[in-house]
């Protein structure tokens, strides 16, 4: 059951995105958004949602996958798409009670739907090709600048890097858990609100124990080997872009350029 | 014997649809009869774990069928609570699992779920408490406040206190100092002689399992490849072996003994057992 958060998940893989330079995806994944959010009309959705479908084609995960990482959001989706809908004024189309929907309603719920999708499965696409080490290292880098106005690039990275790689352990952890409690009947299925909410605590006790208790280790392990931040830090994997990183982030620009031209153009 | 459960041709697949597919237990049968010490042993990954989930109806099987009794446990998947607390389960490192302010409600906490009274409850777990070895002066202490093995002792009483019908322990030993070792398993020992209900041990220790079990069923690779009396199974030592396990260290060394040209049975496996052998061969009564 909770192993099926799939939210950040990484799948191991040797395509070309998965190959590609973390910073690079980074950035591809933020050219893809602004270019997202200036497209206007199907011609422009249509141009990044093509440049979306060539990325996964090359990335090899399973569409599936990309879909199944909607599911959490589909609350968020559908409650946009409603307020837009009845809430856009223009020429009405249908009119009940004190609602109307306009065309203009429909067009934006419809492009905002789109929007939010194509937005998920981009991003998604960058975690399900990159480690999160990578990722976090990747971002290390781009944020390195930051350091000049004392920023703690590195330890904000470390966190992130410690706290990405306990979320699977703390789950493992909870499902671990809770199969004990239910082992000893415990219910967490049924009753109201405030059972429900009186039936975790047997599962947050001894998660959070346990969490401490990992923390602790952790703290007592990085000491032992001198951890001591940032400074004069090397690393084990260097970064280095190569061809295919700048043909790939040219081919990015392009489909921004692209969007940008066509949005003017209102198509 | 009667069997008390039957695991038919259990199929457990992890990850289905992902890259990590992989199937933990793979056409496994078995029977569990009534009121016996079965130990379950296999190397690590071979599935063990896996399989005693499923026989108190924690993971859902793939494909396959277990009876508790006469009844398909999944036929009513409404009623899989009662299952629960027919077949108690112990997890690997129980300790993790306490949360309450004190022992005592820790150890109810199972027989409150099954919805028994106020003074039935106290009874289980004053009766579950001396099973476990703990004395009725640590009842009113924080869990969080005894020591690794103590700790055990209250989860492994948590479980005792719904009196199932068969007691599943995962590795019960795991990590504890030899004394305390020796201690739990005598516990243990005393609660199957003197309940007369199941007892199920899972662990990788053979010498553990062979000073305890009546029968042993051995898994490797996601089935099971031998089953059958300690003796039975550990004169088949060279089939242990290739799958990663091994015999006792007294039947290593009634293993080289018999190599050396000494006419002894090569699969003895406690002690006690080997010196009568050597004995007999004597034509006297042992004298170290």
């Amino acid at each position: 059951m909770l192993k099926d958060i799939t939210l950040g998940q990484f799948f191991p893989g040797n395509s070309l995105a998965h190959r590609l330079d973390p910073r690079t995806k980074i950035v591809l994944t933020l050219l893809y958004i602004v270019a997202l959010f200036c497209a206007k009309w199907f011609v422009s959705y249509g141009l990044v949602a093509a440049v979306l479908l060539i990325a996964v084609k090359i990335s090899g995960v399973a569409p599936r996958a990309l879909v199944k990482g909607l599911k959490p959001i589909l609350f968020i989706i559908c409650f946009t798409a409603v307020l837009n809908l009845l809430y856009t004024p223009g020429e009405p189309l249908v009119s009940f009670w004190i609602f109307t929907i306009t065309r203009e309603g429909v067009q934006t719920a419809f492009f905002m739907i789109l929007r939010i999708v194509m937005l998920i499965m981009g991003t998604f696409l960058l975690t399900y090709t990159t480690s999160p080490i990578a990722l976090t290292d990747g971002l290390e880098t781009l944020l390195g600048p930051l350091k000049k106005i004392r920023v703690p690039v590195h330890e904000l990275a470390m966190i992130m890097s410690i706290a990405l790689r306990f979320i699977p352990t703390l789950i493992e952890e909870t499902d671990k858990i809770m199969s004990a409690q239910k082992a000893r009947g415990a219910d967490f299925e049924t009753g109201n609100i405030l059972q429900r909410a009186r039936a975790l605590v047997p599962i947050l006790v001894p998660l959070f124990i346990s969490a401490f208790r990992r923390a602790d280790e952790l703290a007592v392990a990085m000491e032992c080997r001198c951890y001591h931040g940032g400074q004069g830090r090397t690393k084990l994997r260097v970064l280095r872009c190569e061809a295919r990183d700048y043909l790939v982030l040219l081919a990015y620009c392009l489909m921004l350029a692209g969007v940008l031209v066509l949005a003017r153009f209102g198509l | 014997m009667k069997p008390i459960i039957r695991v038919e041709n259990l199929v457990h697949t992890y990850g289905i649809n992902t890259p990590f597919c992989r199937s933990a237990v793979d056409g496994v049968s078995m029977e569990i009869y009534e009121g016996e010490f079965l130990g379950i042993i296999g190397h690590t990954g071979s599935g063990k774990s896996t399989l005693i989930q499923h026989l108190n109806g924690l993971l859902k099987p793939t494909g396959g069928t277990i009876f508790l009794g006469d009844r398909d446990i999944w036929a009513d998947p409404k009623k899989i609570r009662e299952v629960r607390f027919r077949v108690g389960l112990v997890f690997q490192y129980p300790e993790y699992q306490l949360f309450e302010e004190t022992v005592y409600k820790d150890i109810a906490f199972g027989a409150k779920n099954m919805g028994l009274e106020e003074g039935e409850i106290d009874r289980r777990v004053r009766s579950a408490a001396a099973f476990a070895g703990l004395g009725e002066d640590l009842l009113d202490k924080s869990p969080f406040d005894l020591s690794g093995g103590q700790k055990r002792r209250v989860a492994i009483a948590g479980v005792i206190a719904m009196e199932p019908e068969v007691l599943i322990l995962d590795e019960p030993s795991a990590g504890l100092d030899p004394a305390g070792r020796r201690s739990l398993l005598e516990n243990i020992r005393r609660y199957h002689r003197e309940r007369g209900t199941t007892v199920v041990m899972v662990s990788h220790s053979m010498d553990e399992v062979a000073e305890n079990v009546d029968r042993i069923i051995v898994l490797a690779d996601a089935g099971v490849v031998m089953s059958g009396t300690p003796h039975q199974v550990f004169s088949r030592a060279r089939e242990l072996m290739d799958v990663g396990l091994n015999v006792p260290q007294v039947t290593q060394v009634a293993m080289e003994l018999t190599r050396l040209g000494v006419d002894i049975d090569p699969a003895v496996y406690t002690v006690a057992d080997l010196r009568a052998a050597l004995a007999a061969r004597r034509g006297g009564t042992a004298k170290c």
